[in-house]
C-alpha cells in the first residue's frame, strides 16, 4: 500500500495528492505515469507523475474525477492509501534546448504538462505556456505554471478569466505574429490535441502531444493502449506516452477510448448510490495489507 | 480379501491389465457458463488404482522425460502405500509448484510421452497422481517443508513471478540465499496468475503455492518493474544484489497487421485474459475493470495454440453465442494440447482450420462487426517442418462477429533489455544467454524461460528456472565469470 501524505482540492474535482512512493520518486522524470490500483475489486488507471520529491520519497499526481475510479481517489484524504502503485512508466519527455517552446495545457493537462514545461525551462528554453479552461474555477496551477515559464496566456471558454476563447486561437495568434516558435507541446483532450497539431502541421513546427489511452498492465504486455501512427502501431505505454502529432490518427484515439462508455456510466452509476461501499474497501484492502504484509495484494477482503 | 491379510504385489502382467483411469470432468453442457475447474480430480480409490499400473522400471524413462526431473516412480510408489503426504514431499524436492504442473503441464510429450506402457498401452497418468497428492497435501493443511540449508549471506534477485522465476526461487532458496522475487503487476504468478484461466487453473491454488514459498522464506514485491521503477545495475550497485536472474517471460503481444484490427473489440488474447483472470472483468460491475459483453453475440479467436483454447472457452463461458477458433493450418497442425481441443469441442466451440482472416471490418461507432477470411490449403513444409498454407483463390467470405481476439503467440519485450545497456540479445530480441549457463553476458546476470527462447510451456520455463538456480548457485559458491559461449 502507499500512503496518501497530502491532498487537497485545486478546483472542483481536480485533486492534487501526495503519496510516498520513494523508488519511482527516485527514478521519475518529466513526462512519465503511474499506475494506481485503489482497492481489491479495484481497475488498473494511468496517471501522469506531476512532481516529485526524491528525499522526502513522494510523488505528487493530479486527478480529476471524471469516471467511478477518480471520483473515489478524490475522496481520499491524507492519511489514507492506494492499494497499488506502479512505475515510473512509459518514456520521459525529450528534454532538450530546442529554444522557444510553447507549452499547453487544456484543463487538467496543466497539470500534465507542468513537469514538461519546468524541465524544459531549466533546460534553456523560452518558455511560452498556454492554459486553457472552460471557466475561471477550473484554472489549475496557475501560480507554479507563472513561475516556470517566461510567459503565461489564460483562456477559458467563456471568458470568465484570462482572454475568452480556445488554446488555439492564442497558439495561432503566436505562430502568425510571425515569432519563430522552435517546439510545441500540447496535453488535453484529444480534440484540443488534435486541433494544435493542425494548427502547426503546415509550417512543420515540431510538435508533441501526451495521449491517454486507456491501459491495463502498462508494460506492453496487453496491446489495450495501441495508437496508430504514420508509422504504424504504437503501444502508449511503452512507445509513448508522448508521441509526434503530426502523426497520430486522434479519431481513432477518441473512438477506442470510448470503448467501455456504456460500462464506464454503469460503474459510476453504482458508485454514486454506494460511494461509501467502495471507500470501505479502500480502507479495508489496505488495512489487511498493512495487518498482513506477508499477503500484501493477494488479500482479498470478502 | 480380509484386511489383515497381506496383498502379495502385483505381477506386471497383472497391472499392464489395469486400464488408465479417468479424469473426472464437469459436465460440458453445465461448464460452459460457469468457471469452475473442467477437471475434477482423481479419487483416492482412482489414484490408488492408477498408481498400481506403475511398471517401477528400473531404469525409468519418464524422470528422463521430465523439464525438472521428478522422481516419478518413488513418489507413485509412495502412493500406492498410502503416504500422500510423503508423495507431495517428494515431488517438491524438485517440482516447487506440483499442484500447478499438475493441472497445465504436456505430460503427453514428456514424463507420460516417455513412459513404457505407452508402446503397447496407455501410458501412466503421471499429471493425474501429481495433481492428485498435491491437492491431497493442500486439503490436509499440513505441508511437508523442504529443509533450508544454512544461510549463505548471499542476495539473489529474481525477475519476474512466474513459473520461471518461481521454480528458481525455490531452489535458491532452499539453498540458503537470501531470494528475492520482483514483479511488475499487483499480484504474483505471472502468466498463471493472468494467463491461464481459472477453470484450467484456480488462481487459489496458485496463491496457496506462492504462499508456501512465502513460508520458506522468499521474498516477494509486487508493483516493482524491474528496468523502470530500479534497474539491474542498481539492484547490484545500490541494494546489494549479488546475482540477478531474469525471468520476465516474452510478453508482447502479436498482432496479424491487417486492416481493422484497431477497431473496438479487437484485443490480444494477453488483454482479454488479463482482464478477466488478473482484473476479474467477468465479475464487472462488482469488480471495476470492464471487458467486452459477449452475451448473445458472436466471436472469434485467431490462433491454434494453448492461449487461443483459453481465450475461446472464456468468451464461451462469458455468454457468447457463437464462438469460433480460426485457425490457418488443418487441426493435425495445431499446436494445442488434444486435451484443450477435446475439451474446447465440448463446449460447443466452433473450429474453423484453414481459413485465415484478411480484414475486420466495422461500424460507424468503431466496433468490429465481421470478420473477411481467406480458405486455405497445406502446401509444402515450412521452416518448422508443418505444411505451410496458402490461400485459396477466390475463397473470400465474410463472419459475423462482435469480438474478436487475437491469440497468435508473443514477441520479446524489450523493457529490460533496453535498460540494461550491456545486456546483449539475439537478432529477434531475446536475451543471449548460455544454453548450460544460462549466464548472460553481464557479470552475476542470468536469464531463463520464454524471455531467452522465446514463448513455451510452464514446465519449460519452471526447467530454465531450475538450471538457472544450479547455475547461480555454483557462481555465488565460486565467485568466478567466465565468458560464457553462448551470450
Amino acid at each position: 500500500m502507499f500512503l496518501i501524505v497530502a491532498a487537497r482540492f485545486l478546483a472542483p474535482d481536480v485533486k492534487r495528492f501526495t503519496i510516498e512512493a520513494p523508488r519511482v520518486a527516485k527514478k521519475r522524470k518529466a513526462g512519465q505515469f503511474v499506475i494506481l490500483r485503489l482497492h481489491a475489486h479495484g481497475e488498473r488507471i494511468p496517471l501522469t507523475i506531476a512532481d516529485s520529491d526524491p528525499d522526502a520519497g513522494t510523488i505528487t499526481i493530479i486527478v480529476q474525477g471524471v469516471g467511478k475510479t477518480t471520483k473515489l481517489l478524490n475522496m481520499l484524504e491524507a492519511g489514507d492509501a492506494v492499494l497499488d502503485l506502479v512505475g515510473p512508466l512509459g518514456r520521459p519527455s525529450e528534454i532538450e534546448r530546442f529554444g522557444t517552446a510553447v507549452v499547453i495545457g487544456g484543463g487538467v493537462g496543466a497539470a500534465i504538462a507542468y513537469p514538461t514545461a519546468k524541465a524544459l525551462r531549466e533546460a534553456g528554453n523560452h518558455v511560452i505556456a498556454i492554459v486553457g479552461a472552460r471557466s475561471r474555477e477550473l484554472v489549475i496551477l496557475e501560480d507554479e505554471i507563472r513561475a516556470i515559464s517566461d510567459e503565461l496566456l489564460i483562456t477559458t471558454d467563456d471568458g470568465t478569466y484570462g482572454t475568452m476563447g480556445f488554446v488555439t486561437d492564442q497558439l495561432r495568434g503566436i505562430i502568425e505574429s510571425g515569432r519563430r516558435v522552435d517546439y510545441v507541446l500540447a496535453i488535453g483532450p484529444p480534440r484540443m490535441m488534435q486541433a494544435v497539431a493542425e494548427a502547426t502541421r503546415a509550417r512543420g513546427i515540431r510538435t508533441v502531444v501526451s495521449l491517454n489511452s486507456l491501459m491495463v498492465d502498462g508494460t506492453g504486455m496487453c496491446g489495450g493502449c495501441r495508437i496508430l501512427t504514420t508509422g504504424g502501431a504504437r503501444f502508449a505505454c511503452v512507445d509513448g506516452p508522448e508521441f509526434d502529432a503530426h502523426g497520430v490518427d486522434f479519431d481513432l484515439l477518441v473512438q477506442r477510448n470510448r470503448k467501455y462508455a456504456r460500462q464506464e456510466a454503469e460503474s459510476l452509476r453504482r458508485f454514486l448510490e454506494h460511494p461509501e461501499r467502495d471507500l470501505g474497501l479502500v480502507r479495508e484492502s489496505c488495512r489487511l495489507e498493512q495487518q498482513h504484509p506477508e499477503v500484501r495484494c493477494e488479500a482479498r477482503p470478502s | 480379501m480380509s484386511a489383515n491379510a497381506p496383498t502379495p504385489p502385483l505381477s506386471n502382467k497383472e497391472r499392464v491389465k489395469i486400464p488408465r483411469q479417468h479424469m473426472p470432468e464437469q459436465d460440458a453442457g453445465l461448464r460452459r457458463s460457469n468457471f469452475e475447474e473442467v477437471n475434477q480430480g482423481l479419487t483416492v480409490l482412482g489414484a490408488t488404482t492408477e498408481a498400481l499400473r506403475c511398471l517401477q522400471c528400473a531404469s525409468p524413462k519418464c524422470m528422463a522425460g521430465c523439464p525438472v526431473g521428478v522422481k516419478v516412480k518413488d513418489f507413485v510408489e509412495l502412493i500406492v502405500e498410502g503416504d500422500y503426504l510423503r508423495a507431495a514431499a517428494k515431488i517438491r524436492e524438485d517440482n516447487i509448484l506440483p499442484a500447478i504442473t499438475g493441472r497445465v503441464c504436456p505430460q503427453e510429450t514428456q514424463c507420460e510421452g516417455c513412459c513404457i506402457l505407452g508402446n503397447k498401452f496407455e501410458p501412466l497418468g503421471i499429471g493425474y497422481l501429481e495433481r492428485f497428492v498435491a491437492d491431497y497435501e493442500r486439503q490436509s493443511g499440513q505441508l511437508g517443508l523442504p529443509d533450508r540449508a544454512p544461510p549463505t549471506g548471499k542476495k539473489v534477485a529474481i525477475v519476474g513471478s512466474g513459473p520461471a522465476g518461481l521454480s528458481a526461487a525455490g531452489d535458491l532458496v532452499r539453498m540458503g540465499h537470501a531470494v528475492t522475487v520482483f514483479e511488475a503487476l499487483h499480484e504474483i504468478g505471472g502468466v498463471l496468475i493472468y494467463g491461464i484461466p481459472e477453470f484450467r487453473l484456480p488462481k487459489e491454488i496458485v496463491r496457496r503455492e506462492v504462499d508456501v514459498m512465502r513460508a520458506m522464506g522468499v521474498d516477494f514485491q509486487t508493483n516493482v518493474v524491474i528496468g523502470k521503477t530500479v534497474t539491474i545495475d542498481e539492484l547490484m550497485a545500490d541494494e546489494g544484489y549479488d546475482a540477478v536472474l531474469v525471468a520476465t517471460g516474452a510478453g508482447l503481444p502479436k498482432f496479424l497487421g491487417v486492416p481493422g484490427e484497431h477497431l473496438n473489440g479487437v484485443y490480444s488474447a494477453n488483454e482479454f485474459l488479463t482482464r478477466v483472470n488478473l482484473m476479474r472483468a467477468n465479475e464487472f460491475p462488482e469488480y471495476d475493470e470492464p471487458v467486452f459483453d459477449v452475451r448473445g453475440r458472436d466471436i472469434a479467436v485467431v490462433g491454434g495454440g494453448n492461449t487461443a483454447m483459453d481465450a475461446v472457452r472464456t468468451a464461451a463461458r462469458l455468454g457468447a453465442k457463437t464462438s469460433y477458433l480460426i485457425y490457418r493450418r488443418s487441426e493435425a497442425e495445431m499446436p494445442a494440447r488434444a486435451e484443450e481441443a477435446k475439451h474446447a469441442k465440448e463446449e460447443g466451440i466452433t473450429f474453423l482450420c484453414l481459413t485465415n482472416p484478411v480484414a475486420f471490418l466495422g461500424e460507424e461507432d468503431g466496433f468490429v462487426r465481421s470478420v473477411r477470411c481467406m480458405k486455405m490449403e497445406l502446401g509444402e513444409p515450412d521452416a518448422s517442418g508443418r505444411r505451410s498454407p496458402r490461400p485459396i483463390p477466390d475463397s473470400e467470405f465474410e463472419l459475423p462477429i462482435q469480438m474478436a481476439i487475437i491469440a497468435l503467440g508473443t514477441e520479446a519485450n524489450p523493457l529490460v533489455q533496453s535498460t540494461t545497456p550491456d545486456l546483449k540479445t539475439t537478432r529477434k530480441g531475446y536475451i543471449a544467454a548460455d544454453p548450460e549457463t544460462l549466464r548472460t553476458s553481464k557479470k552475476g546476470v542470468f536469464a531463463g524461460g520464454d524471455i531467452v527462447t522465446g514463448g513455451a510451456t510452464v514446465i519449460l520455463a519452471m526447467g530454465a528456472g531450475r538450471k538457472a538456480a544450479a547455475s547461480i548457485a555454483d557462481y555465488l559458491n565460486a565467485g568466478t565469470w567466465d565468458q560464457p559461449q553462448g551470450a
